[in-house]
């Protein structure tokens, strides 16, 4: 991984500043428009969970080449409460208050590679990445 | 406080999404859409979001509850201008908007929604 950015996820407007980020960065390496749009969509899902569910966090965005391609890779973090049970975060329809339940299973399925780490009182460690 | 315009044209009211959305705008809009439903008596409603570059879960349910409340105030909801990748996104995301109308551009979609209002009109 050559270039690292990161950004911090306080509030709603953060959430618009890591859309912002990724499609930049997707931009300047020229990924599809359909790229763009997945991994931007699966960031703001992302941001906005690590804001709401972990009381906020940062955004690690990581940009290089990963066997012979280019790879956008995206890490959230917070030290909010964690994920009890991952495998029910991870089912569609299911939320812990409010939302759709689609923002984790809906983004695994945006990217081409998924990690979700998470233990009660630890905090959550989401990542996802996108190569072209 | 920001706020997104609602234009009247008409027993219609028009949204262009024209900004980058963050939750409490959208959440805003919600609430202003619904009083001016109810102040106007409009019957039909087009949100346009062409110039929206994602759409998120969040967003498609502010979307989808638009329509739903715009509904229970005997007026129809359209959406117009959904770019393709926003379309495949959504669908992968595994939102799929179900009950709410579209159409691919803002002509279609008041067509399409003037004759809905026609429809219900004749059935009254």
């Amino acid at each position: 991984m050559s270039d690292v950015l990161d950004l911090p996820l306080r509030n709603e407007h953060d959430v618009v500043a890591a859309r912002q980020l990724v499609r930049n960065v997707m931009q300047q390496h020229r990924f599809s428009l359909v790229d763009q749009t997945k991994l931007v969509t699966a960031a703001s899902e992302l941001a906005r969970n690590a804001i709401i569910h972990g009381g906020g966090g940062s955004m690690r965005c990581e940009t290089g080449v990963y066997e012979g391609r280019i790879c956008v890779r995206l890490t959230f973090e917070d030290q909010g409460p964690g994920i009890p049970d991952l495998s029910l975060a991870m089912k569609d329809g299911w939320t812990s208050g409010g939302g759709l339940g689609m923002g984790l299973p809906g983004s695994k399925r945006l990217v081409n590679e998924f990690a979700l780490d998470s233990k009660p009182g630890r905090g959550t460690r989401v990542t996802v990445a996108r190569w072209k | 406080m920001e706020h997104i315009p609602i234009l009247r044209m008409g027993d219609c009211l028009l949204i262009t999404i024209q900004v980058e959305m963050h939750d409490r705008l959208a959440l805003t809009l919600q609430d202003d859409l619904t009083s001016k439903i109810y102040a106007t008596g409009a019957k039909g409603v087009l949100i346009d979001i062409s110039a929206l570059e994602i759409v998120d879960s969040f967003m498609g349910r502010m979307l989808a509850n638009i329509s739903a409340m715009a509904r229970v105030l005997d007026a129809s909801t359209i959406l117009v201008g959904m770019r393709p990748a926003v379309a495949i996104t959504l669908v992968e995301l595994g939102l799929e908007l179900p009950g709410i109308h579209t159409a691919l551009d803002v002509e279609r979609g008041m067509q399409k929604l003037r004759s809905s209002i026609a429809t219900a009109q004749a059935h009254e």
